[in-house]
């Protein structure tokens, strides 16, 4: 109830408002730039992180190397981490006077690739803790069994391993994502939110907010909610699937 | 009875050969571990390290003076106390709940359990930006029930009861999320015991479902806590930004790093860093206990089946 609430609250004030405020306010061109680089750089950087997310988890539990439980334990860091300090710190690394935006060529920082940067750091955590501990209770025996019966180190890890892991690595990209999408603290500051450049959906929402346009800020948020929504659903929906199907194969 | 050992234990060496054959058939080659392991350090050092450092760099780089002044502003203590009490509300609310939740959940089924699961998620899917709206739209001038607490002189929105309900709201499913997995694998074969021997269901409750979750339940506490001393989207919208009132820590590093100040934004920062990295070593210990309680426990089988074989033997 305490959840439900305050969230239809949200969606029934979207619904009360007359259908030409809505649209105005959910199809103006500031808008639509921000949905497109919400979705565009959370896209992104879930992508990027399913990648390094599954080479953190792999290394982290196949691998024994000093300082392995310190690296696991900080890997955690940015979900522990409260979001305003991971913005300021990413801004000032990636920022042009920044110890990584000095040496680089292009501007990071206040462009759209300092906003996936800074959702990249947000949603590691998500995929690593997703995957790594399927992996761990996996064990080796099929890849024993892969080995065994002739394959290839490479066709081991490509034909077996991945996909015994994939339900885990789609929840963790999915979370991340989810995320991704929402963030706000972390993005605000690295952003430099220029209407139509930088600004992400959530920010659009927070500034209708400051000026007292609360019809056009829930518009905005009412796309961004059902957004989300879709992606929490479509994984649901997903995640039976794959259970479905390991279910009829444990059948068989 | 010789012949039959004599095969047996060829059949064991045959099998141990080919179990290190695929166990070297499992490993990376060690160039591939190596530059893997590489990636991942440099990663880590780019991507997590790095800010870690550039906080801590950034509050001292004038000094320890300039550091402690910025840390002792008035206004910087009016924002810890704020997130302290944030904090003495949301957790214990968030504690109680979770404990419920999780319990319901965990022990009984009934209908509409999975989709409740799900209900209890949808804080960690939602923006904070949405969440911190919610209450503005709920409790705000503009709301059905706006003018009745207007009336009656009760601020909820830009106020410490909106910051503390928004901070409830994003901290939610932290404990019942450790909780659920715990009860759900124990079953309730303990708690009928406990019943059967005479408990009444709250000392079954205190004395046996709350200690076997123990461990569970302080890791969603140090993550609520980490989480409710540190969030910034939904407070920043109910808060009203009003410096020195309704300002908590979060909020004070924004002002700080808006008006230029950035020492005192990285300073207060660093009090915050303060609060996320024992949270990290709180989980941290518990996973190392885990895993010795684990191998404890594999230890104790071995010798179980050591001596069921003397006994077969």
């Amino acid at each position: 109830m305490f959840v439900l609430i305050p969230l239809s609250t949200v969606l029934l004030t979207a619904w009360t408002l007359s259908p030409d405020r809505f649209w105005a306010a959910v199809g103006s061109p500031r808008a639509v730039a921000s949905y497109r680089l919400s979705f565009g750089a959370s896209l992104a950087a879930a992508l990027a992180n399913t990648v390094l997310g599954v080479l953190f988890a792999w290394v982290l539990v196949r691998y024994r190397f000093p300082g392995r439980r310190a690296l696991d334990a900080l890997v955690d860091l940015p979900f522990a981490l409260p979001t305003a300090v991971s913005g300021i710190a990413l801004t000032a690394i990636y920022a042009p006077t920044g110890p990584v935006g000095r040496i680089m060529r292009f501007p990071i920082a206040f462009t759209p690739l300092g906003v996936t940067i800074a959702l990249v750091f947000i949603g590691l955590p998500f995929v690593v803790r997703a995957v790594a501990p399927v992996l761990a209770e996996m064990g080796t025996s099929a890849e024993e069994a892969s080995a065994v019966l002739g394959a290839t180190r490479w066709q081991t890890v490509t034909r077996v391993t991945l996909p015994m892991l994939f339900p885990a690595i789609l929840t963790g990209t999915a979370l991340a994502f989810a995320r991704a999408l929402g963030e706000y603290g972390s993005v605000v500051f690295i952003a430099g939110n220029m209407p139509m450049r930088t600004e992400i959906a959530p920010l659009l929402i927070m500034t209708k907010l400051d000026e007292y346009d609360y019809a056009g800020a829930t518009a905005v948020a009412s796309v961004l909610l059902v957004g989300s929504l879709a992606v929490l659903l479509i994984l649901n929906r997903l995640q039976a699937l794959a259970g479905a199907r390991a279910g009829m194969r444990a059948a068989a | 009875m010789i012949v039959s050992r004599d095969a047996s234990g060829a059949a064991g060496a045959t099998a141990a050969t080919a179990a290190t054959e695929a166990t070297e058939a499992t490993q990376d080659h060690p160039l591939v571990r190596l530059a893997l392991l590489t990636l991942v350090v440099a990663v880590f050092a780019l991507l997590i390290a790095l800010p870690l450092a550039v906080v801590l760099t950034g509050a001292f780089r004038h000094g320890v003076a300039a550091y402690v002044q910025r840390v002792t502003d008035p206004l910087t203590l009016s924002a810890l106390r704020l997130t302290l009490v944030v904090v003495a509300v949301a957790v214990p609310v968030n504690i109680a709940f979770g404990l419920g939740a999780a319990w319901a959940i965990g022990k009984f089924d009934f209908p509409g359990r999975s989709a409740l699961v799900t209900l209890i998620d949808l804080p960690f899917a939602v923006s904070p930006v949405i969440s911190g709206l919610a209450f503005v739209l709920l409790f705000g001038g503009r709301s059905a029930i706006g003018p009745w607490l207007v009336a009656h002189n009760i601020r909820i929105v830009f106020a410490t009861p909106g910051i503390v309900l928004a901070t409830v709201f994003v901290t939610f499913p932290f404990v019942a999320r450790e909780l659920i997995p715990v009860f759900e694998a124990r079953g309730t074969i303990d708690e009928e015991a406990a019943i059967v021997s005479g408990a009444s269901g709250w000392q079954t409750f205190w004395r046996v479902t709350l200690p076997s979750a123990r461990w569970a339940l302080l890791s969603g506490v140090a993550l609520a806590v980490a989480r409710a001393a540190g969030e910034f989207g939904a407070v920043s919208v109910v808060s009203g930004h009003i410096r020195g009132r309704t300002n908590t820590l979060p909020l004070h590093v924004e002002v700080l790093y808006d008006s230029y100040d950035s020492t005192g934004a990285f300073a207060v920062a660093s009090l915050l860093v303060a609060v996320a990295l024992p949270t990290l070593v709180v989980r941290w210990a518990i996973e190392w206990r885990e895993e010795s309680v684990a191998r404890g426990g594999r230890v104790r089988d071995d010798s179980a089946a050591q001596i069921a074989s003397a006994e077969a033997a």
